[in-house]
């Protein structure tokens, strides 16, 4: 088992070289650089000495095969470089928002989960019930509706009831709980939603499939409770997709916060990727890359060692 | 088609609605009651009416006109850049399944490599690199910005498809009859991939059109004044929350209804066609 956890991180290894290379000349391919978009992006006259000057200080006149040296020995030894718009190391860009967005992918997490085992379970248990239309329409409309719009429509919601917005200004968790939740809630819900119409699709059709088999049969037959056949017997097995299911969307979930943490106006990570982006801000989008790469990468690999655990059937030498 | 509706009434029910859909969009400027684009300054932030029956924006333009030629927008990049992610993604997997060894290796290094985003990321770096190149009036590299992170997902699966095309026999033959591999490829096994290729194609297009509202709502994708749908709950939609919220409210909904449809429409689409995945 450990063998087979350090061989797999292992693996990782030459995707994420990969991944490193890929971003680095794909952005480099760009015709204009951050300079530009610095100096001259609100349409002033700017000398051409002073946007050379301001390459030379950057770095950006270096050969690239230099410039390439340089991104992947920073990279070997955990440095980032700095970001070329505002000077600050990008380290310190990214950690200063992380906080801001981990709590709302945990907390999304946490809604979908809650919200969606118990959803897929009771859908399967009464097929082709009302409540099973239901949970089957409520969770196709989850996969069709775009969070950063569900977002404005809570938005929209909390204005016309309460004449109330949440708080635009970030307060950590530990220092005031009531005035983070009630920042943090509303953009965890946006994005929890879809999360929690995947898992529950998941587990509903997973549950389905594990009561046909004949240990759920035999159970019955030999009289255990239907609680227990479905508490210790069928749900036990049908969850295991589940995970993987969680595991994979959480490491997505930057992904749906791009555009939601744009919505509520969260200075988090999805907002600096976008301003990186619009900035042609290299450093800053080759370090946010790696990391988003990394993070998915190592999750994926959780949810397989999570897996081995759960499921004794599946050891690996 | 009678047979699919038959056996597939949710399906049945979602190619109407793409139907409406496309038919709105190509005639739009028969259908919509109002020029898209026609400045009103005395009906600004107008409520739903008869005159208006979704209201209009903060410049006074009609929002039912502008969701239906939006239609136009999110169906064309939608089924574009579906059809060339699926495309190119279905050639990767076939060739990878096909020639296998050093190729396979290669091709599936490069899918875990783009794997390893969210798309919307994907397609954010992607836009970054390739800027705008307005062909008529839709950005080509928008397409190929949405198109991009498809193809890591359609080869994965038909990869997995064409490893068991590639074991049959009259592959054998084919080979030992001494075509040529791209003969095989699009003449022996192309017609036995075109179930999963299908699928995805139609699945895809559900979430291409999500990440252009996505990409056009942060400002990277579709620019004013086209109407798309995702521009439309972008820039003064979000100042007028309070005031309008149906400039909100459809444009939303359309986005909803389009990627529901062809999601259900891909659901339909893989039952009836591959009946091992039914649950």
């Amino acid at each position: 088992m450990l063998r087979y956890a350090v061989q797999r991180l292992l693996l990782t290894v030459p995707t994420l070289i990969g991944v490193a290379v890929l971003v680095f000349f794909v952005l480099r391919v760009v015709p204009g650089d951050v300079v530009e978009v610095k100096l001259r992006g609100d349409g002033g006259a700017v000398a051409q000495e002073t946007i050379e000057a301001e390459r030379k200080r950057l770095g950006l006149d270096r050969p690239l095969a230099r410039q390439f040296v340089d991104w992947m020995v920073g990279l070997a030894t955990l440095d980032l470089g700095t970001s070329m718009w505002t000077d600050r190391p990008v380290i310190d860009e990214i950690a200063t928002r992380l906080e801001l967005s981990l709590q709302v992918a945990i907390m999304a997490t946490l809604v979908a989960v809650l919200i969606a085992i118990p959803m897929g379970t009771a859908a399967a248990l009464l097929r082709d019930t009302w409540i099973d239309y239901v949970v089957r329409i409520v969770t196709i409309a989850g996969l069709a509706v775009p969070s950063f719009w569900l977002g404005m429509l809570i938005m929209i919601g909390l204005l016309t009831a309460f004449s109330w917005l949440p708080p635009i200004t970030f307060t950590p968790l530990w220092k005031d709980p009531a005035a983070n939740l009630a920042q943090l809630i509303w953009p965890a819900m946006a994005v929890g939603y879809r999360y929690a119409a995947v898992v529950a699709r998941l587990v509903r059709s997973s549950l389905l499939e594990v009561l046909n088999e004949d240990y759920i049969r035999t159970a019955r037959a030999k009289g255990v409770m239907e609680r227990l056949v479905v508490g210790r017997h069928a749900l036990r097995n049908a969850l295991l997709p589940a995970i993987t299911v969680i595991g994979l969307e959480f490491a997505f979930l930057i992904g749906g916060l791009v555009v939601t943490e744009q919505v509520f106006n969260l200075n988090g990570i999805g907002k600096l990727f976008v301003q990186s982006v619009s900035r042609n801000d290299f450093t800053l989008i080759q370090g946010m890359v790696m990391l988003i790469a990394s993070f998915y990468v190592l999750v994926n690999l959780a949810v397989d060692m999570l897996y081995a655990v759960f499921d004794p059937r599946i050891r690996y030498r | 088609m009678i047979a699919f509706c038959r056996a597939q009434p949710l399906g049945a029910v979602s190619l109407a609605v793409i139907l409406v859909m496309m038919l709105g969009g190509v005639f739009a400027p028969w259908v919509a009651p109002y020029d898209p684009l026609a400045i009103d300054f005395a009906a600004v932030l107008a409520r739903p009416s008869w005159a208006h029956w979704f209201g209009t924006d903060g410049y006074g333009r009609d929002i039912l006109s502008r969701v239906i030629h939006g239609a136009r927008t999110a169906l064309v990049i939608g089924f574009v850049s579906s059809f060339l992610g699926s495309s190119v993604g279905a050639l990767l997997g076939a060739a990878s399944a096909y020639f296998g060894g050093k190729i396979d290796d290669a091709i599936q290094r490069l899918v875990d490599i783009l794997l390893a985003f969210p798309i919307i990321v994907l397609a954010l770096v992607v836009v970054a690199v390739l800027g705008k190149a307005v062909v008529l009036w839709i950005d080509a590299n928008l397409i190929v910005a949405i198109a991009i992170p498809i193809v890591p997902k359609v080869a994965r699966v038909v990869r997995a498809a064409a490893l068991s095309v590639r074991a049959m026999p009259y592959i054998d033959a084919a080979r030992a009859g001494g075509y040529s591999h791209l003969r095989i490829i699009f003449r022996h096994m192309a017609p036995n991939l075109a179930a999963p290729y299908l699928i995805m194609l139609t699945a895809y297009i559900a979430q291409a059109i999500l990440l252009e509202a996505s990409l056009s709502f942060l400002g990277l994708g579709v620019s004013e004044p086209t109407p798309a749908w995702g521009l439309m709950l972008s820039g003064n939609a979000a100042d007028f929350y309070g005031e309008a919220p149906w400039m909100i409210i459809f444009p939303g909904l359309a986005i909803s209804l389009a990627v529901f449809a062809f999601n259900l429409a891909g659901d339909a689409l893989r039952d009836w066609l591959d009946p091992k995945f039914k649950t």
